[in-house]
């Protein structure tokens, strides 16, 4: 936990504002699917407490439930069992009162409205003003560095770019939290560098906690401050790493030993899933 | 050019065997009629006489084209004293024509601008009705359940049957007119309507409509902001289809009224075995099909260009 806190501490003011307190909480969370084949344990037994400001990664094989669980915080899933807290309200009134922005693995950008227009979509949903609209999405696609094509249509985009627009579309509401379900997972290896990369320096100017499921070591490594293991038959979490690297992460990171150890450690902790289901 | 090359080949190749058909087709008549006067008639002359005669079985595609001027803004269809005293081939005496046309009773214009009316209402009605009932079914569990076997089995029951009760029931109910061939028309047009639109609204994936959730979207919202907009494709689809289907409808529905129309022209000039006016007729319903098509057509590309569907 200490290795937490002198990461975070090198991060900006904004991200340390209330820092370590608990936004999301889970105690013995439990899910169950039932299918024609029989009840499918998605989530069982989930202890797991997400502090303000935390990036978090949630890597596992298919069928782990890290997804599931990504969702569940969402309210896009309902839990069977235990209890889940997201700051200190259900899922659903956290959801209702916009608690989150989540970005799906497709860009999900409406063939039909501009890159602006799609930014724009929540907030026209939410009731903002058209004035404080095109200042939001202004701001949020500055953000994004996709100042400029405003007026362009998705197509006219790379799928590094639009996937770029569909998080400033995430961000556009000031949501405290971003969850993000393996949103560069389509992407190629150079492009998804460089936006994990932007994606870090996002995080340190907004401060915001994210929630981030991949299926990448070097990914979730390179991230996180905080790396969620989980396995699968049932989903559960297997080990909780805290990462020692510092908030300042330049690419070249990933060859040092200490981001190697992490990943080495997360490797271990992936197996030792396997080998118990 | 790369496009109508391949269009006019194949018109010309119709056209060419189309005339091969005239000359067996109303040979019997002219031998019969040579055999009669006691008369030899050489294979030329009968091939000739085959492309000329008044009332042939099947008439040669010059006949019809000649009919169809003539039952436009010919003689036959704007009266004689127009016919001396304006000409067709200036700009002004056709105007005068075409507009005299739409008033006479002997012109395709007049009964085409008929047609055309109680299409267009009946494709507004079907189209509307379609857009209604798909809504219904993609909200509504005992609609999805019960509508669609319903709106199956309506479109299997021949109109031609149904086409004389409609019009029977709405008289007796002192409604007339317009509006009988106009349900007529919906009624053929709703159905290409509702089955595109409850797949287009169906359209959006899980995905979309789980973000719409993550932003507590209304069911108002989800509506008009996603699944109205993907459907459009789908409604265009169907649009084309009901709207030559509406035309279809009317023209059966003009038949037992006898209120003017394409269909009343089809069916007099096969009382009278007048097989040109038949032809003429056909060919006026054809061209009307073809431009309401068109016209469709043109504004789905402005609409889903504008949408940034490009297809």
């Amino acid at each position: 936990m200490s290795d937490t806190a002198a990461a975070l501490a090198e991060t900006p003011a904004a991200a340390r504002a209330g820092e370590g307190q608990p936004v999301i909480e889970a105690r013995g969370l439990n899910l169950t699917f039932h299918t024609n084949d029989g009840p499918v344990h998605a989530l069982k037994d989930v202890d797991l407490t997400i502090g303000k400001g935390e990036f978090v990664s949630f890597i596992g094989p298919s069928g782990c439930g890290k997804t599931t669980l990504l969702r569940a915080i969402a309210d896009l899933e309902h839990p069977t069992g235990g209890s889940l807290t997201v700051n200190g309200m259900s899922p659903e009134a956290a959801r209702k009162a916009r608690a989150y922005g989540y970005v799906f693995q497709a860009a999900g950008l409406y063939p039909w409205r501009t890159i602006e227009g799609n930014v724009r979509l929540p907030l026209q949903i939410m009731g903002y003003s058209r004035a404080e609209q095109a200042e939001r999405a202004r701001k949020v696609l500055e953000l994004v560095e996709l100042s400029g094509f405003e007026r362009k249509f998705p197509w006219q985009l790379s799928g590094g770019m639009q996937q770029r627009a569909s998080i400033a579309r995430a961000l556009a509401f000031d949501a405290d939290i971003l969850l993000m379900d393996e949103p560069f997972g389509a992407l190629d290896e150079i492009v998804r560098d460089r936006l994990n990369e932007e994606l870090l320096k996002l995080w340190a100017r907004t401060g915001k906690t994210i929630g981030f499921v991949t299926h990448s070591i070097p990914e979730a490594v390179y991230l996180s401050t905080k790396i969620v293991v989980m396995s699968p038959r049932p989903g559960r979490i297997t080990d909780v790493i805290d990462s020692t690297l510092p908030a300042e992460r330049p690419l070249e990171i990933r060859d040092t030993p200490e981001f190697i150890a992490i990943a080495h450690r997360v490797r271990e902790g992936l197996r030792a899933g396997y080998e118990d289901s | 050019m790369s496009r109508s090359l391949p269009v006019l080949t194949v018109t010309a190749v119709l056209i060419a065997l189309w005339y091969l058909a005239v000359i067996p087709m109303n040979a019997t008549w002219e031998y019969d009629q040579a055999r009669r006067a006691g008369t030899e008639l050489p294979f030329t002359e009968m091939v000739a006489r085959t492309m000329a005669q008044e009332r042939p079985v099947l008439p040669a595609p010059h006949q019809v084209v000649i009919g169809l001027y003539q039952q436009t803004v010919g003689c036959d269809a704007v009266g004689r004293r127009m016919c001396r005293e304006t000409t067709p081939l200036t700009v002004q005496g056709f105007g005068q024509r075409v507009v005299a046309a739409f008033t006479s009773n002997r012109s395709l214009v007049y009964h085409a601008g008929v047609t055309l009316s109680a299409t267009m209402l009946g494709f507004l009605i079907g189209t509307g009705g379609g857009i209604l009932l798909a809504i219904g079914i993609v909200y509504n569990r005992a609609m999805d359940a019960s509508v669609m076997p319903w709106a199956i089995a309506s479109q299997t029951i021949p109109i031609i049957a149904l086409a004389p009760m409609i019009i029977v029931v709405l008289n007796s109910v002192g409604i007339s007119g317009l509006v009988p061939k106009a349900i007529i028309a919906a009624y053929l047009s709703f159905f290409p309507v509702v089955v595109g639109m409850v797949k287009g609204l169906r359209s959006p994936d899980a995905m979309q409509m789980d973000q719409m959730k993550t932003w507590s979207a209304t069911g108002a919202q989800v509506f008009a902001r996603l699944r109205l907009p993907m459907s459009m494709p789908y409604l265009f689809a169907s649009l084309k289809v009901g709207i030559a289907a509406a035309l279809v409808g009317t023209i059966v529905g003009e038949l037992p009224v006898q209120e003017g129309g394409l269909g009343v022209r089809l069916l007099s000039g096969s009382y009278y075995g007048q097989t040109i006016q038949i032809w003429a007729a056909l060919f006026a319903a054809a061209i009307l099909a073809a431009g309401l098509v068109g016209i469709v057509g043109l504004i789905e590309r402005r609409v889903l260009a504008r949408m940034g569907m490009k297809r």
